[in-house]
């Protein structure tokens, strides 16, 4: 198990760095220059080559990788002069491993940049997956037992409808029904539970975490639905049902521990991709997690931003898989790890 | 095996039907049969021919599905056909027990064997877990499985096919019930295995006097278990009659095609195997008459149309002794004797004749 465990998460390792260095022939594929961008407007040709050099944008795309893997590792200043660091050491920043980088357009280390906003992306990321597995899983649970009813149809067309408005419409709708104009809600802003503790964290996220939940409600809905139908079709229900169990026992106990076990990948992968950054909707409701900064950041030709929010959201991805494929030997047990 | 209502078990014109988009499928038309405590009734028939379909109903397992269901089930003098569901879930498990076909499929994955069945003896008795586990553990090594302490927190998959059979005749007999119905139990297992779980239910059934209803389609599995059997076709019953009687002198052609269709170990190697032509009748829409005559290949021998036209009664044969069966044929038996016995088991027809 162990064993696993550790030969997953190198491979996980090897991907990541494999992601790192796409990010960084693609963006160097593109057009525009970067230590232009970097320096600014008004900055004269020399001052873009000097900035050119400083960021070390001036050497082979694979060089580069490299010292970017070798922050990863040991850490790396910036800019990485020697002569500089002695003279003048508060012009250098320090970045420890694992370094993802220096944003010249933030003036501020990449890792400091995620530190501030993953927390907002992981806690929508949290309270969205509560709603939509609680409403998709339950709705998806009704529509099942009422299958071929009005209340089965109309749960699963509601959820379609929904499905089919874009994420900024409904999300534009809440903001200015909901909170402004009818005020059911306040405006949503983010607040840490360490700064207004848990009731101002979570009333915070609300509206746009149900703004998220949406987006993944109808799937839910119709996959419950399709598994719950599917595992009570199979003949250990007819057992069950033959030992003279109870509707709800047979439900809830025997063709729900079998329906809800592919909802478990599912969701560990919606999961696993929503903690990157919901893009739309931090961008609706002025939430500056993952998301909008990897927006910010590929508006700026921000480098060094964008590459370490790709590489935080894929090992995200690779972590969320991890724990699933660990999770399904506890669930099934003809699964077996090794 | 006669017309005495007091039997244990009455099934009386049971019809089963389904409506569908495309018709009415009569999976059961007007069934009817006995069967007293402690004694078995082996129902023979091709696959769709409404065995399990009716077996099933006197489990109540149509309720909640789109079953029109009529005629009478009398047990112990209930007629469970008009029990209120929740009466018939308290039967279920407890009076009746099923045996399944395929005992893999028949557990739950994810939930130990011993936990399932413990699970069926805490339904009908308020006992604690503790309790309930040395049940299972009892009923366990009742029916052979070694080492059931360990073998308890097993999961099926951990167990073989015979085991895992074993397993489930455990969780159907946890609760003495006085009805068992066996539903193809053997089909899913090896013939070594096949006997060893015949062999257990038949002591099983000895020791605590339960009545068997034994659905196959393997007339083996008939003559070695059964007292009365029952062979249907098309939603009926075609032949019914004590086992002796049904095996050595059938009256009707299919039953004749059944046994012409069944390899004999050490039997002549002249005899021949005849299957029945054809393919089982749809239940959508079954051919009229007879619905056996298509595949019928003595229907010349009736005088007229009347297999086409005219579905014969179920009737006692001139053999009497509660043999019934269900065809136009003028003497059966004859032809049995003259036609079939030859072809199929030639070295019977001078000791048959003798």
């Amino acid at each position: 198990m162990w064993a696993y465990v550790v030969r997953r998460l190198v491979v996980g390792v090897v991907l990541l760095l494999g992601v790192s260095l796409v990010t960084f022939a693609l963006f160097f594929a593109a057009p525009a220059d970067q230590a232009k961008a970097a320096c600014g407007k008004t900055c004269t040709q020399a001052q873009v080559e000097i900035t050119e050099r400083a960021l070390g944008y001036d050497k082979p795309v694979v060089v580069q990788w490299g010292k970017f893997v070798k922050g990863l590792v040991v850490g790396r200043s910036f800019p990485d002069d020697k002569a500089l660091e002695k003279t003048n050491p508060e012009l250098i920043t320090k970045c420890d491993a694992p370094c993802l980088g220096y944003s010249k357009n933030r003036g501020t280390t990449v890792n400091e940049l995620i530190a501030d906003a993953a927390p907002v992306s992981i806690s929508l990321a949290v309270v969205a997956v509560i709603i939509w597995l609680v409403l998709g899983v339950g709705l998806g649970i009704i529509a099942a037992v009422t299958k071929g009813t009005l209340i089965d149809r109309g749960l699963v067309g509601l959820t379609l409808v929904i499905y089919a408005f874009p994420t900024f419409f409904i999300g534009f709708f809440f903001l200015k029904f909901m909170a402004i104009r009818w005020k059911i809600f306040d405006i949503p802003s983010y607040v840490s539970i360490a700064d207004g503790g848990v009731g101002a964290w979570l009333s915070g996220l609300l509206l746009p975490s149900f703004t998220l939940a949406l987006v993944f409600l109808a799937s839910y809905v119709r996959m419950t639905r399709a598994f719950v139908l599917e595992s009570m079709g199979e003949d250990y229900i007819r057992t069950a049902r033959a030992k003279g169990l109870k509707g709800r026992t047979v439900l809830f106990k025997h063709a729900l521990r079998a329906a809800l076990t592919p909802l478990v990948t599912m969701t560990g992968i919606d999961f696993g991709t929503l903690l990157g950054g919901a893009v739309i909707t931090e961008q609706v409701f002025g939430y500056n997690g993952l998301g909008k900064l990897t927006v910010t950041a590929s508006n700026f030709q921000d480098l060094p931003t964008l590459v370490g929010v790709v590489l935080v959201a894929g090992a995200f991805v690779i972590l969320a898989n991890i724990i699933v494929d660990i999770a399904y030997a506890f669930i099934d047990p003809r699964v077996r790890i090794g | 095996m006669s017309e005495n209502s007091q039997a244990f078990l009455t099934v009386q014109d049971l019809y089963v039907h389904f409506p569908t988009a495309d018709g009415l499928v009569k999976a059961t038309d007007g069934l009817s049969y006995t069967l007293e405590r402690g004694k078995t009734l082996g129902i023979v028939g091709e696959s769709g021919s409404g065995k399990s379909v009716s077996s099933s109903t006197i489990l109540g397992l149509h309720r909640g599905t789109n079953a029109q269901v009529s005629g009478n089930v009398w047990l112990d003098g209930v007629d469970l056909l008009s029990l209120s569901d929740r009466e018939m879930r308290q039967k279920r498990g407890k009076e009746i027990a099923m045996i399944f076909q395929d005992p893999l499929s028949a557990l739950h994955p994810y939930y130990t064997v011993g936990n399932q069945i413990a699970e069926a003896y805490r339904v009908h008795n308020n006992v604690s877990k503790k309790a309930a586990r040395a049940r299972g553990i009892e009923m366990l090594e009742l029916v052979g499985i070694p080492q059931p302490q360990t073998r308890f927190d097993n999961y099926p998959h951990e167990f073989s096919g015979g085991m895992r059979q074993r397993a489930m005749i455990a969780m159907a007999l946890i609760n003495d019930p006085s009805l068992v119905i066996a539903d193809e139990p053997t089909t899913a297992l090896d013939v070594t295995v096949q006997a060893q779980i015949l062999d257990l239910l038949q002591n099983l059934q000895k020791e605590f006097n339960t009545a068997i209803i034994m659905i196959t389609h393997d007339l083996g599995v008939v003559a070695e278990m059964a007292d009365d059997a029952l062979v249907m076709y098309a939603g009926r019953a075609v032949e019914y009659g004590p086992v002796r009687e049904v095996l050595t002198h059938p009256e009707m052609p299919y039953t004749w095609g059944l046994l012409s269709s069944v390899p004999e170990v050490g039997g002549d190697t002249d005899a021949r195997m005849v299957p029945i032509p054809g393919n089982p009748p749809s239940l959508l829409n079954p051919p009229s008459g007879c619905p056996f005559h298509p595949r019928c290949v003595h229907s010349a021998k009736v005088p007229g149309d009347l297999c086409r036209t005219t579905l014969p009664e179920l009737l006692e044969g001139p053999r009497g002794a509660g043999h019934l069966s269900r065809c136009h044929l003028p003497d059966p038996e004859a032809i049995y004797e003259a036609e079939v016995i030859p072809e199929i088991a030639p070295e019977q027809v001078e000791e048959r004749r003798g």
